[in-house]
């Protein structure tokens, strides 16, 4: 077996859920390669051959990879497929994973496994379906195994002790007439990344308006927290969409998950339910998040967040 | 396809999945071969009907000239097909694929059938939802933009015509990005894209005479064979409900306890 890993960077940093599929990658045995294609990737290519587990890096730099689009990266996957023969092809079931793994996927005519939560051996998969409702196990009969995975299901990979080579890799890829980068409008915060932090606080529709999220910005810097919410205070308009804990938002397990004034609708606890301590904040004694939760406090958010704060500033 | 003059046909394919309904709580069959389908109510994928709404405004906006909604499977899939039909589209594909090979029916095919189906219909658009809420694998749009070597434009909350191409607005990790895709594209929807509307039921009538074309797999010349095989599918682990605790102040100490927080 031999595996390549898409890596996933900004040029400046390796993004953290790579290195939760180079743990993914590393269960198959065999080599691990890793992929890194961008426009100045020195010091994201120095991060990784630190990365415990990787054999070797192919660093490919070109103005064509900016922004990662599929259009100009599948080709450079298929080339480099094509050069080593690689049994797997692994990259995060992140937004960027995404949008990339099935197009590579087509073009070697193979059918994807999307966001893979486990593996049972080098061809079958453990997933999700119905947003998290039913867990199914799948065996994947193509030649070369293309997969997405789900960071919160795999340790991320120690980021000391390893000494990978690199080698720049040309292959194709190199020109893309179809589509273009133009800009992004990224949220800035001093806090943790939602899918790394490993505290977590959500805010749900009891939080009644976005001004109101400050009482629990407060607490989540008392505790480095990161700050969620459920999908219906973000379609509420209180709070950014890239805030969004569920099936249809980011899937997030940190050590601790407090949802406070969060009713626990099943598209939210798809998003949450792997979380080792859940904690519940609501003043509806009846609501489902209870029945998954860890801790419940049934009490007005109002008073209770801000008693918390206080009682850790202590 | 290709150049796209003011009175050149613009012609939408949208992808049309019919799935148990979002409200229904899923159950696992006993044998764990699948989920329990028999008399549960099924409708448009939801991803899918703002894909539907996204090619009705676009037409609406004189942008698209006509729009062509996909569905593949068994004779069912025409429920959802007319529910487009309703909503606005002006015909129907119905690629028919009995049930038991439709259990086995993944998106590397239907992803070949709208491809193969783009071409035949010279179409300057597919729209699709970002992924089925029941499989919710997120490869249909990526796939059909590979085989047809067109642009991808994923997870769509904006999309608006400059000259030739489209300003696409996607929702990511971190927040939003933008990205500028050559006609003909694939797009898939996310769900800030727009709120699909209702159908009339003068539309519903009008929608029982619109035509809704056969066709199978083998007329397009895509193979189905199976390339993934599901060995079961079981409940998910239940979690078990906790402790209620009294107030703020218990539940920060035992916070404390855990060593959670400092």
């Amino acid at each position: 077996n031999s595996t390549l890993v898409i890596a996933e960077h900004d040029n400046a940093n390796l993004s953290g859920v790579t290195l939760n599929a180079i743990t993914a990658a590393s269960k198959f045995g065999g080599d691990v390669t890793c992929l890194v294609a961008g426009e100045k990737t020195a010091s994201v290519v120095e991060q990784l051959s630190k990365v415990k587990g990787v054999s070797k890096i192919l660093v490919a730099e070109n103005e064509a990879f900016k922004g990662m689009l599929a259009e100009s990266i599948a080709p450079l996957v298929v080339s480099s497929q094509n050069q080593f023969k690689f049994t797997h092809i692994v990259a995060a079931g992140s937004a960027t994973g995404k949008n990339l793994i099935p197009r590579v996927a087509a073009k070697l005519d193979v059918s994807p496994i999307s966001d893979i939560i486990g593996i049972e051996d080098h061809e079958t998969f453990v997933r999700t379906i119905y947003a998290g409702n039913a867990v199914t196990t799948v065996r994947c009969k193509d030649a070369v195994k293309v997969l997405t995975v789900r960071g919160t299901s795999f340790e991320a990979a120690e980021t000391e002790g390893g000494s990978a080579s690199s080698e720049q890799f040309a292959g194709d890829g190199s020109s893309n007439e179809l589509s273009q980068w133009e800009s992004a409008d990224l949220s800035t915060s001093d806090r943790p990344e939602l899918t790394s932090a490993k505290i977590v606080i959500s805010g749900g529709r009891g939080m009644k308006n976005g001004d109101n999220f400050q009482l629990l910005y407060t607490l989540a810097d008392k505790w480095g927290a990161a700050v969620g919410a459920s999908r219906a205070a973000v379609d509420a308009g209180m709070v950014p969409n890239d805030m969004q804990v569920g099936q249809t938002g980011k899937i997030v397990a940190p050590e601790l998950y407090v949802a406070v004034g969060i009713s626990g609708a099943i598209q939210h606890l798809a998003g949450m339910k792997d979380s080792k301590t859940i904690v519940a904040i609501n003043k509806d004694p009846e609501a489902p998040i209870f029945q998954v939760a860890d801790l419940g406090l049934v009490a007005d958010l109002f008073k209770a967040i801000p008693e918390m704060t206080e009682l850790c500033n202590k | 396809m290709g150049v796209l003059g003011p009175k050149m046909a613009f012609r939408v394919l949208v992808g049309c999945k019919r799935v148990i309904d979002y409200a229904v709580k899923v159950r696992v069959k006993p044998d764990k071969t699948g989920v329990v389908t028999d008399g549960v109510k099924h409708s448009l994928n939801p991803f899918d009907e703002i894909a539907i709404e996204e090619a009705v405004r676009l037409k609406e906006k004189k942008i698209a000239t006509e729009i062509v909604a996909v569905s593949c499977g068994p004779p069912k899939c025409q429920e959802v097909l007319r529910t487009a039909l309703a909503m606005g589209a002006d015909r129907g594909i119905h690629i028919e694929v009995p049930d038991e090979e439709y259990a086995s029916l993944q998106p590397i095919h239907v992803s070949k059938i709208l491809a193969k189906l783009a071409a035949q219909e010279e179409a300057s658009m597919i729209i699709v939802g970002k992924q089925a809420i029941d499989d919710d694998c997120n490869q249909t749009a990526q796939m059909t933009a590979a085989f047809l070597d067109w642009p991808q434009a994923t997870f769509a909350s904006k999309i608006e015509k400059t000259n030739g191409d489209l300003l696409v607005t996607r929702e990511v990790d971190g927040g939003l990005e933008t990205i500028k895709v050559k006609l003909p594209a694939v797009l898939s929807t996310d769900l800030r894209l727009n709120e699909p509307r209702y159908a009339t039921l003068p539309n519903i009538m009008k929608a029982k005479k619109k035509k809704i074309d056969k066709k199978k797999p083998a007329d397009l010349g895509v193979d189905i064979t199976q390339h993934v095989e599901v060995l079961k599918v079981e409940e998910p682990p239940v979690r078990q409900a906790g402790v209620i605790i009294e107030n703020a102040e218990q539940l920060v100490s035992k916070l404390r306890e855990a060593g959670h927080i400092q």
